[in-house]
């Protein structure tokens, strides 16, 4: 890495090789998010895409979403750009995100953000 | 059926501007590729190749930020007298010994975003002329501190850390220190005794951090959330950071909201939104149909804001002119329910267990307030108190050695300042109004008791009386006041008075 160059080539690289062809799920695994149950959640969800043999979803860790209270939460990235914040979670709600969501397309109103704000 | 789906729909967020937090909750932090992808490390790059050690120190104080540690000195200016003052080693520090009751904004960003402060210190490495950094973190943030050593790590793979940065010419390199849980090694120079091996203490100041700090070397020391402002200020220059917050205060400010509130939460505003902005349309206002009647910002160093206040705009100067301060970011809401005289003593006990015992008037005064609190709360108070209580403290304001002492009558002098007729209701009345104070209050049966006798059976110490179907009686002699007959009284017969 010798200049700025380098850097925005080596941002463009990874652009190319994301998993934003993919649908993501983003589980907020800060100190909070894991306290709330986070993991086990992170789990199911790992296992369920495996048992559907889901191909084009992956599962990722990341920081604090910012709303403790309805905590253990997820996001799932869709390939068509939208952002749709799962709260509250547990692992069987969790696994019937896949199934509904991820799997036939249908968001699980009840357990969106917005059934609970 | 119609909701939002996206957290991005919603009024706690959309009221929000997040910069500091940008890519909390949105990255993995435990992948330095995913902050590339945010334009990571763009900031230290456009520093070495564009803007030169001057435009950075230019652009940091132009942007105006101010310390978000809670005391709020420039950090333009910090870094510029980082950089003027002479010396052939110098230290950049992250204060990320973040201990306030009720406070988690720095232990989010680390967690959530390791590689931003990172980037930050080599930024303020390169502006002042230093070549190592130090991150004073917390050992009870095992989370944070695992993902800033993999995080430091990565940098150095990619050759963002370490000799010859960018191939030019720059080192830098960050350690980190975990601290061993005392609460005073937040305090600047108490955080560089620990660093240095030694017990955590203040020493006095002047000499300033900045031209005698670790080991003796000049030494710029910010806090977490400082650092995770700059590679935004850097990237997207000081006019546009400039153009958030008030005249006095740029940018924003991250709030951990907490207590008796509807949304608890990280949020991060700018500068001068007013407070009650935050309590009602982001935070949602208090549950359960209660009344507002606090809002303590700054933890153990700050004071309780009370609800003719909350018209303010947040920023250093109002809060510290209404007898708080901005402090870390804890924002803790009080409903009716809870007792001015038991905060205050809540708060105080803090700071007289975390006192280091160095200077007098800390170690002693504190400890002679809370005595008086103490008095005050079990109802043997008198007047004279209020008035001892309110000198005691400002005696320790202006005497104490550090920020520690400097601050911890304050939770007591704004109490009283705006709760005073609670503290004379405890005195006068033998009454605690909230219904708080156990010395002051009793358990009575009212005429709504059908005499079942569940609260009979619950009694630990037998302090009720009554026949079956009787109404009952509590012996209030005999009473220990633990609630159990309230919770177990099917009928909510039983009220403390």
């Amino acid at each position: 890495m010798k200049s700025f160059d380098d850097l925005l080539k080596l941002k463009e690289k990874l652009d190319e090789q994301s998993d934003d062809d993919k649908i993501q799920i983003l589980v907020g695994l800060a100190t909070c998010g894991i306290s709330a149950g986070a993991k086990p959640v992170m789990e199911s969800l790992i296992e369920k895409i495996k048992e559907l043999k889901l191909e084009n979803v992956v599962v990722k860790q990341t920081g604090c979403i910012g709303i403790c209270r309805l905590e253990p939460m997820f996001e799932v990235y869709s390939l068509d750009g939208s952002r749709t914040t799962y709260v509250d979670m547990n692992s069987e709600k969790a696994k019937e995100v896949v199934e509904q969501h991820i799997l036939k397309g249908h968001v699980i109103d009840k357990y969106t953000i917005g059934a609970y704000d | 059926m119609s909701v939002n789906h996206s957290i991005l729909d919603v009024e706690y967020i959309k009221k929000q501007t997040r910069i500091a937090l940008k890519n909390c909750g949105v990255i993995d932090p435990e992948r330095i590729e995913e902050y590339i992808r945010k334009d990571g490390y763009q900031a230290l790059a456009k520093a070495l190749f564009t803007l030169g050690k001057e435009g950075v120190l230019d652009e940091v104080e132009k942007s105006g930020i101010r310390g978000r540690g809670g005391a709020g000195f420039p950090t333009g200016r910090k870094w510029r007298s980082g950089a003027q003052v002479k010396g052939d080693v110098k230290y950049i520090i992250c204060n990320a010994d973040e201990g306030d009751p009720g406070a988690f904004m720095d232990r989010s960003i680390l967690e959530g975003d390791p590689h931003s402060v990172i980037e930050a210190m080599a930024i303020a490495g390169y502006a002042i002329g230093a070549e190592k950094g130090f991150i004073y973190v917390r050992a009870e943030y095992p989370i944070a501190v695992k993902r800033l050593g993999i995080a430091i790590e990565q940098a150095h793979e990619m050759g963002f850390l370490g000799k010859d940065i960018f191939g030019q010419g720059f080192n830098f390199d960050i350690e980190l220190r975990l601290g061993a849980g005392a609460f005073v090694c937040g305090e600047g120079k108490a955080l560089i005794e620990s660093i240095e091996g030694k017990r955590g203490m203040p020493t006095p100041k002047p000499p300033r951090t900045i031209q005698h700090g670790l080991w003796n070397k000049p030494t710029v020391l910010n806090n977490v959330e400082t650092f995770a402002n700059i590679p935004q200020i850097i990237l997207k220059g000081s006019e546009w950071y400039a153009k958030i917050g008030t005249e006095k205060s740029k940018g924003t400010k991250v709030f951990a909201l907490g207590g008796k509130i509807n949304r608890t939460g990280l949020v991060e505003i700018p500068i001068g939104t007013p407070l009650r902005e935050v309590i009602y349309d982001i935070g949602g206002g208090i549950p359960n149909g209660k009344k507002f009647k606090a809002v303590q910002t700054g933890g153990p160093s700050g004071g309780c804001i009370p609800v003719q206040e909350l018209d303010i705009k947040i920023d250093y100067e109002t809060l510290q002119s209404i007898g708080s301060m901005m402090g870390s970011g804890g924002m803790i809401v009080m409903d009716e329910d809870n007792c001015m005289v038991d905060i205050a003593r809540f708060f105080l006990e803090f700071s007289v267990d975390e006192s280091c015992g160095k200077c007098t008037p800390c170690r002693e005064g504190t400890k002679k307030m809370l005595e008086l609190l103490e008095k005050i709360a079990e109802g043997r108070g008198t007047l004279d108190d209020l008035e001892k209580l309110e000198s005691l403290g400002e005696t320790i304001k202006d005497t104490s050695l550090c920020g520690l002492g400097k601050s911890a009558p304050n939770p007591v002098l704004s109490t009283l300042r705006y709760f005073r007729d609670e503290y004379e209701a405890h005195i006068i009345d033998k009454k605690c109004p909230a219904g708080v104070c156990k010395a002051l209050l009793n358990y009575v049966v009212t005429d709504k008791c059908v005499g079942c006798g569940a609260c009979k059976k619950v009694c630990p110490v037998n302090a009720i009386t009554g026949d079956k179907r009787e109404m009952h009686l509590i012996n209030p002699d005999i009473c220990i006041k633990c609630g159990a007959c309230q919770e177990a009284c099917p009928v909510d017969a039983i009220i403390k008075k």
